[in-house]
């Protein structure tokens, strides 16, 4: 009779630790920490002993002290009396705006040459092709210097826009005006403003949050609305018409908020040499955003025609099959597939963009590398300090975006069964 | 039958009619047009709106290219001769700059005699490379390969050959390490003294050792200093260099980041997750303001050996993203067949795992290192001379190609597009070549 017995019990030998699959993944990560915090002490104690030889600190406080330079574009107030803290703020708010903006554009852009690239015109195809596989491949700092080039070398002066045969004229109904040295935009203005509050850290304008108030509350009536009409077809099998009463609800108190308000928009004028009233859009910000734009649409139309290629046909054929009509098909089969497909990557792009906008260097355009790693590092001498803090911002906002979309690849997500 | 049909119908054809001819407007040009381009209102008014933009594109654009002077010494004898062949007021291109300027878009300020050296070891690159994508090719091969980084740099930057030499040695060390080790039949001596004794050798031994053959054997090429890089050398340069070392280090790094160990993973997602965050240009200030703090007090080494360090961590970052991709892609029954197979954890992944994860994987290396060439014209912004800005600034400053901006810029942007566009067509190429399934 065959006996089981238990494998002679070994004692315990150094060799295992590596040999055996039981203690060598400790052993392992072990080693790796050891690794790692040897290597993080000796460059945090380089770090140390350089600073002291150099005769620094490691502070912040620079922060709080005068920053005595100007900013260019500031969308909240600072003068050259502020701090370092509230030049950082600027450059921050800078860089977050030229990012938005590109962002809204090279969507709009990316999206139509993305479907327009799926068209059977052979034109409007062949062109496309060339665009995407042209932007793609040359870097997006060339767009940007090119841009940048074409403001302000190709543009007119502000003063050939003067006397009685001027050389150059205003566009869109006499109201923006492309000068080599900025682009004058009619400037959102009120009569009656209800003012600013001082929320510490800067203004906030209260025609601004009405306005903010007044749709948030149209859209929730709006919702409401739908949600009502979509209970009464499933009691009915009859959806009310509603479009005119959506219409009603969205834009009336808009409307007439704007008119209590005084809302208007004052036009830039050519007095003397230079245009005034309206707003001054500085040559930089419109080359970094055309530049970055145009770069980021061409791998956004891409994106977008994956996207669509992606659906099978079966999937426009079923719903056919089903009698949903073209446009139906679109928006309830094949869209919500596509952009399962398309918003990851999409935001990732939206990422790139961000970071891409630190190429403001290269135009001059104040954003945070411009003034927290640019100025502010030259003239506080603290480039370990600026660096890092930079560094630790970008970081920060990159880290939101992916959050934002790791909750909705989470909510997107096939819920299989 | 015959008889009933004879009283109804009147005439039967006995014979073929010969075959005609389509209606025109279904054959040839007509019908391509028809279905291409003219098939709906809406592909109508497209084709319309596409002919407009091409044909303003080609009205704003062809005069300029046609115009274009190829002999001039300046910008404003350019402008001089474009007004007397095509009249005052016509515009064109001066590709004068472009003659004249053209080895500096190539080559920077490199020493002009020298030019043969950049060129031949980007041959010598081609050469190393062949063995590594080509298997047909002989093995041996690889051991040239091997030799390639050597002397690349000694082609490259030049000096006393017995740095990289010296250099060099360090793996032999390490090898002749692992067999001494070996013989002595001690478990884990052979792995510790194979990673140990060539960084004893790099860290204490190869400088001296190579300054001491130096002076008994002088042997040497002429030396050009970082400082002389510019242009498509210094892009090439630092863009290879950062996609061959970057494709190991992010294998590493994707592996690590799906490691069941935890402190492992946990490393490799806060590495991966830092470089990614950040934007290019932060890393490279980090490169040439902040190594001097975070490296010991008197180190000062080369600022585009360390761009190349800080470009190559930044792309394998990405590359990790990529191949950690292929990994997921992997169907779950390769992993479980290969450790049915018995095989250990590298073995699987270097047999089965790996090679089908690369594979998938193929297109998005390919377009991070696309990105990586194009972002290698930010060095600029740490002082090193791009082609796209360093390079075309330092020709406006001269006087007389001051105010010259569109042809330096078609140029420079017609090379990266020749690179780019090449290397994606290549992935294309090698994706078809590559698939397996579904034939």
């Amino acid at each position: 009779m065959a006996t089981v017995t238990d494998a002679p019990k070994a004692s315990f030998r150094l060799s295992m630790l590596i040999y055996d699959t039981r203690y060598r993944s400790i052993t392992i990560q072990i080693v790796v920490l050891l690794l790692f915090m040897a290597g993080a002490a000796w460059l945090v104690d380089n770090t140390v002993r350089n600073l002291a030889a150099l005769g620094k600190d490691f502070s912040f406080g620079f922060l709080w002290n005068r920053a005595g330079y100007d900013i260019n574009q500031m969308l909240v107030q600072y003068t050259n009396d502020s701090t370092h803290g509230r030049a950082m703020l600027i450059g921050l708010l800078n860089t977050l705006l030229v990012a938005f903006m590109s962002c809204v554009a090279a969507t709009v852009l990316g999206v139509i040459i993305g479907v327009l690239r799926l068209s059977p015109n052979w034109i409007v195809g062949r062109l496309t092709t060339v665009y995407v596989e042209m932007f793609r491949n040359i870097p997006v700092l060339l767009w940007i210097l090119v841009a940048y080039a074409i403001f302000t070398e190709v543009l007119p002066a502000p003063n050939a826009f003067r006397g009685e045969n001027p050389t150059a004229s205003m566009i869109l109904f006499d109201s923006v005006a492309l000068t080599n040295r900025y682009t004058a935009i009619p400037d959102p203005l009120f009569y009656r403003s209800l003012g600013n509050i001082d929320v510490g850290l800067f203004l906030i304008s209260l025609d601004l949050l009405a306005i903010i108030a007044v749709i948030t509350g149209s859209v929730l009536v709006n919702r409401k609305l739908l949600a009502h009409a979509t209970a009464v077809q499933n009691a009915t099998g009859v959806r009310p018409v509603t479009w005119w009463k959506s219409i009603l609800v969205l834009l009336v108190p808009l409307a007439l908020l704007l008119i209590a308000l005084g809302f208007h928009a004052e036009r830039p004028v050519l007095r003397g040499f230079n245009f005034t009233g309206g707003l001054d859009v500085s040559n930089s910000l419109m080359a970094l955003w055309l530049g970055l734009t145009l770069y980021t649409a061409a791998f956004i139309a891409e994106i977008v025609r994956a996207g669509i290629g992606a659906v099978s046909r079966g999937q426009t054929e079923a719903a056919f099959a089903l009698g949903l009509r073209p446009n139906r098909t679109m928006s309830l089969v094949i869209l919500p597939q596509a952009l399962r497909v398309i918003v990851p990557p999409l935001i990732s792009q939206y990422l790139n963009i961000t970071k891409n906008s630190s190429l403001a260097i290269a135009v001059g355009y104040m954003d945070l590398r411009g003034t927290l790693g640019g100025i502010t590092l030259n003239q506080t001498g603290r480039e370990l300090e600026c660096v890092l803090l930079m560094m630790l911002i970008y970081l920060a906002i990159s880290l939101m975006i992916s959050g934002a979309m790791n909750v909705y690849n989470n909510s997107v997500k096939l819920k299989e069964r | 039958m015959s008889d009933t049909h004879s009283e109804t119908v009147a005439y039967v054809r006995e014979t073929m009619l010969p075959q005609a001819t389509p209606p025109a407007s279904e054959v040839g040009a007509i019908k391509w047009l028809r279905e291409n381009l003219f098939s709906g209102v809406l592909n109508t008014i497209l084709t319309l709106v596409g002919i407009a933009a091409v044909v303003w594109l080609v009205q704003a654009a062809l005069p300029w290219f046609l115009h274009g002077v190829w002999n001039a010494n300046s910008l404003p004898e350019c402008r001089q001769i474009i007004a007397e062949t095509w009249g005052e007021g016509a515009h064109g291109a001066c590709w004068a700059v472009i003659r004249e300027r053209w080895n500096q878009f190539l080559f920077g300020f490199y020493p002009s005699d020298l030019y043969w050296r950049p060129v031949l070891a980007l041959a010598l690159f081609f050469a190393a490379v062949a063995p590594v994508l080509f298997t047909e090719l002989p093995r041996k091969l690889l051991w040239g390969s091997a030799f390639y980084p050597a002397v690349a740099y000694i082609l490259l930057w030049g000096g006393s050959l017995w740095v990289p030499i010296s250099v060099m040695a360090g793996f032999g060390v390490g090898w002749l390490g692992l067999v001494a080790a070996r013989r002595t039949n001690l478990p884990l001596l052979g792995p510790l003294a194979a990673v140990l004794l060539p960084l004893i050798w790099w860290l204490f031994l190869a400088g001296p050792v190579a300054g001491m053959l130096e002076d008994i054997i002088p042997l040497g090429v002429e030396e050009v200093r970082s400082d002389k890089f510019g242009g498509f050398v210094l892009s090439l340069t630092i863009g290879i260099a950062a996609i061959v070392l970057s494709l190991p280090l992010g294998i590493v790094l994707a592996l690590g980041r799906r490691s069941d160990m935890l402190l492992v993973k946990a490393l490799s997602v806060g590495f991966i997750e830092f470089i990614r965050g950040v934007p290019l240009i932060t890393l490279l200030f980090t490169a040439s303001l902040l190594l001097n703090y975070f490296l010991p007090p008197g180190t000062n080494f080369d600022i585009i050996l360390r761009v190349i360090i800080m470009v190559t961590l930044f792309a394998a970052a990405y590359i990790a993203e990529v191949i950690r991709g292929g990994l997921a892609a992997l169907p779950r029954g390769q992993y479980e067949a290969a450790d049915s197979l018995g095989l250990d954890y590298w073995k699987a992944m270097q047999l089965i795992v790996l090679p089908q994860a690369l594979k998938i994987s193929i297109p998005g290396i390919v377009s991070t290192f696309i990105g990586l060439f194009k972002d290698t014209t930010l060095v600029i912004f740490v002082g090193l001379l791009d082609p796209l800005k360093g390079i075309t600034d330092a020709v406006r400053a001269a006087i007389e190609w001051k105010g010259v901006y569109w042809e330096p810029f078609i140029f420079v942007g017609a090379i990266f597009f020749v690179f780019n566009f090449g290397m994606s067509r290549y992935s294309m190429y090698l994706e078809n070549k590559l698939k397996r399934d579904h034939r």
